[in-house]
């Protein structure tokens, strides 16, 4: 008799061996639903909608490449970086203290560029035509509506040190305004200024009126405009403009300063006029480490730049003596500090008011490199530790009670075979953590209800198969003979009830993402094993039980 | 202990009253899809998953209420606020456009929040963005889903039973789906990916316990003389055969869901609700739908049976002769 069935045990030991060393040997992993952490789903930023389809791909694998180093280097356990389809990347960490952080290093573009400051007099004549571009593009009503300015600001509405346009360094007094003083330096520009102001008192400055006197450089010319931090918002609407980009002169750009300034217990941008192109970008960086400056001991990041990039350097440090490089990350000015003499290949960048954290996140991620092109988040979910903890101990609570009726349920229904079916779902519960340790897969919170439900397709599949029994009992059949009817009679249910669950299963896998593909997984495992579990493991049970007895002895179902 | 052994319901007599108690069902639902559209615009009530938007789950250390979180977050102004299990916690709602960066809006809440409450007073548990792109991208991938899996299992069904099962467990399912999608939108259950999980788990149980049922009926129309039976009686008779089964299998299965309604905590109690009512509704609908379903194809479309088209076909030979 037991050679019947000894080919069967060793099946079931050996399925039950290997779930149980996957699940022993690696932790079964826990979503980041159960454990807290986050999920992020980037995609390449593509405001025009210009990058072909191969481009997109070409530019997700390199951002995907340089975010993997950068996720590496923060080091956090077991990051998930994965693309998903042609252009879209998902971000999985876990167990992370600081979201923000992880979120700044994952986001941010980090292209590097240092561009030369130029004197605001490369901008100043094109000022009046700015101010009508910007009317041109957002018409006068809405601009009056915006309460844009009409006129130069009284720099003593502000601040007594700040003036009110730009002079060239020297001979500005506080409270003299362009339009009635005009530096001599600026004339022709102002001249225009005057002219219209004649023609109109009420004429529109919307942008002319926000600019105040900035910073300067060490042969006295002033390269930056001070922008009160209430009219940065609408200053960077402007800047904006196609309009005006358009009206700006050729090779100038401006851009702001990424810190606010703080003077006179007011708040500041600086809008540097910068010659657009850079001379020098963050592809000739060698590498980078934050450190403290030993005068102030505010936070910097040290950098070294490679060959090529110190050539470039040291000429341009040679020619520039006393002139202001801006050092631009993504677009904003992070340091404009003067040169004071020739630079080679090592140089600094000051951060104002950063924390050390915040330093060594830029040296990281300059390391790393820059990202092709900007991301955009398309969708974040993050669970902080303390709710994924309670998830878990209730999911425990609810599961363990849960497998407990499900065993009071059987035992007290089945009498012997309940008891056969109880070893047969333990069995079945090995599988499926083992099963789902094998493949790597995480444990959702979707993915607890989709296992208790699988734990009801195992019942059922269990009851069909007893109750089968019990009506072959019914009709007189012997013992023996009652089961292999009852399993057979039963297959054809269970067989058609597993596949559709399992094609509900797999199409959910298929489209889901997140949390419902956790639900999907377990759920297919699930019906795999429950059919294992149901169909052999149970019924192996059911010929040990009867190897025991007797063919006319009774059986207990 | 065998319950309901041997029992003898005359469910198919009921059948009528059963399409009454649908129908009502399916007409309060059909009601509350209505007033969703009446009031909000939308049929459902969509989470963030689908509409796109900000969720901003905030745990309190001391008590607060609903009124001065909301004040808090602009008073008249402010974003949808619901209690979340616990006493002190909150979820706060805020809908997004197309321009703005999803990071800033939820930067935003709680920024503002941490300027009425102490910012050692609270903390932000669980933070869900989803930008609008990505969520019609979801309610598509959500319908194609419950499309996929509804035509894939009813072909399998056509293939293993005969075409006329088919379509009685395609009316049975799309009957449970329409009465579960009527009591989503009537009680304003939120519509979120773990929902639609839901649902088709529900699609899947509910096929489950038709296709017991139908396996039963196949078995006994290929028992001798299963042809010739009363197709109402032998229906019947299945369904009543079926029973113990149906009643401990899904008797078990709510066993279950109940434990992780009551113990399983506020997160997966929406998605075990829906799983609770689909339970209820596949198991009704097997016995008082898809079987009748069964009959009226049967009745209004003949017989799939070849000896009774056979038969049928000599009789109306003889009668041209």
């Amino acid at each position: 008799m037991l050679k019947s069935f000894r080919g069967r045990i060793v099946v079931i030991v050996l399925a039950v061996g290997i779930c149980g060393y996957y699940l022993w040997a690696r932790d079964l992993k826990l979503g980041l639903d159960l454990q807290g952490g986050m999920h992020l789903v980037l995609e390449i930023d593509d405001p025009d909608g210009t990058f072909t389809a191969e481009r997109r791909d070409s530019l997700t694998e390199q951002a995907l490449k340089i975010l993997r180093t950068r996720i590496d280097e923060f080091g956090v356990e077991e990051p998930i970086i994965q693309k998903r389809g042609s252009d879209r990347i998902i971000v999985e960490l876990a167990g992370l203290d600081d979201d923000d952080r992880a979120k700044e290093i994952i986001n941010r573009q980090a292209f590097l560029e240092w561009k030369l400051a130029l004197p605001v007099t490369e901008v100043q004549d094109a000022l009046p035509r700015l101010d009508r571009a910007i009317v041109t593009a957002l018409g006068e009503d809405s601009l009056r509506a915006l309460g844009a300015e009409t006129r130069v600001q009284q720099a003593d509405e502000l601040s007594p040190e700040l003036l009110l346009f730009p002079e060239t360094g020297d001979t500005a007094r506080a409270g003299d305004t362009v339009v009635t003083e005009p530096a001599p330096e600026t004339e022709a520009a102002a001249d225009t200024v005057a002219q219209d102001e004649e023609e109109d008192e009420n004429l529109l400055r919307p942008f002319t009126g926000l600019l105040l006197t900035g910073g300067f450089d060490d042969k006295g010319r002033m390269v930056s405009y001070n922008v009160d931090e209430a009219n940065v918002e609408k200053a960077t609407m402007y800047l904006a403009l196609e309009e005006f980009q358009r009206a700006l002169p050729r090779n100038v750009s401006l851009q702001w300063s990424m810190d606010p300034l703080a003077q006179g217990g007011r708040f500041y941008r600086e809008l540097y006029v910068l010659q657009e192109d850079a001379f020098l970008t963050g592809d000739q960086l060698q590498d980078a480490s934050a450190t403290r400056d030993q005068q102030f001991n505010q936070p910097e990041v040290l950098f070294e730049l490679n060959r090529r990039g110190g050539r470039i350097f040291e000429q341009v440090t040679t020619i520039h003596e006393k002139e202001r490089i801006a050092i631009v990350l993504d677009e904003e000015v992070v340091s404009a500090p003067v040169v004071e003499g020739r630079i080679r290949n090592r140089g600094s960048i000051k951060m104002r008011g950063a924390q050390m954290a915040e330093a060594a996140d830029l040296a990281l991620v300059l390391r790393a490199g820059a990202l092709p092109v900007p991301l955009r988040i398309m969708e974040e979910r993050t669970v902080g530790p303390s709710l994924g903890q309670d998830s878990i101990d209730q999911g425990q609570i609810a599961g363990i009670v849960g497998i407990v009726l499900v065993i009071a349920i059987m035992m007290l229904y089945y009498r012997a075979a309940g008891v056969l079916a109880v070893v047969a779902l333990g069995i079945y519960l090995l599988l499926v953590l083992g099963g789902l340790s094998a493949l790597d897969a995480t444990l959702t919170l979707p993915g607890i209800a989709g296992l208790i439900l699988s734990i009801g397709m195992a019942v059922d599949a269990n009851v069909l198969i007893f109750e089968r029994i019990r009506e072959e009992l019914e009709a007189r059949r012997a013992p023996r003979t009652a089961v292999d009817e009852g399993f057979g009679n039963a297959v054809s249910a269970i067989v058609d009830a597993n596949i559709t669950t399992l094609i509900t299963g797999l199409i959910l896998f298929q489209f889901g993402t997140g949390p419902v593909r956790g639900f999907a997984v377990t759920l297919c495992i699930g019906i795999v094993a429950s059919f294992f579990s149901a169909m052999y493991v149970t019924r192996t049970l059911f010929l040990m039980y009867l190897s025991g007895k007797r063919g006319s002895d009774p059986i207990s179902v | 202990m065998w319950l309901f052994h041997k029992s003898k319901y005359e469910f198919i007599r009921l059948r009528r009253k059963a399409y009454v108690v649908s129908g009502v069902v399916l007409a309060l639902g059909i009601t509350g899809i209505g007033m969703n559209v009446v009031r909000t615009g939308t049929w459902q009530n969509y989470g963030v998953d689908f509409t796109g938007g900000v969720l901003v789950q905030i745990r309190f250390d001391q008590e607060t209420s609903d009124s001065d979180l909301r004040e808090a977050l602009g008073g008249v102004n402010a974003p949808p606020i619901t209690r979340f299990g616990q006493e002190n916690e909150f979820v706060v709602r805020a809908p997004i456009d197309e321009e703005s960066n999803l990071d800033e809006v939820a930067d935003d809440i709680a920024a503002q929040v941490a300027v009425t409450y102490d910012r050692d007073g609270f903390e932000i548990v669980r933070r869900e963005s989803v930008g609008a792109k990505v969520g019609e991208e979801l309610q598509g991938q959500a319908a194609m889903a419950i499309l996929f899996s509804f035509v894939l299992t009813l072909l399998y069904i056509a293939i293993r039973f005969e075409i006329r099962f088919g379509v009685a467990a395609i009316i049975a399912t799309a009957h449970d789906i329409l009465i579960t999608l009527g009591l989503l939108a009537l009680f304003r259950v939120e519509i979120s990916l773990p929902t639609v999980a839901a649902i088709l788990t529900i699609l899947g149980y509910s096929l489950n316990d038709t296709i017991v049922v139908f396996d039963r009926i196949r078995e006994n129309l290929n028992k001798r003389g299963g042809r010739r039976e009363d197709p109402y009686r032998l229906v019947n008779r299945s369904i009543n055969e079926t029973l113990p089964r149906t009643v401990l299998t899904s008797g078990t299965t709510l066993a279950v869901l109940l434990s992780l309604l009551i113990l399983g905590g506020a997160v997966i109690r929406p998605f075990t609700l829906v799983l609770i009512l689909g339970v209820l509704i596949g198991t009704y609908s097997s016995i008082f739908i898809a079987s009748p379903a069964l009959l009226e194809i049967q009745r209004r479309y003949g017989t799939a049976d070849p000896r009774e088209k056979e038969r049928k076909r000599a009789a109306r030979r003889a009668a041209a002769v």
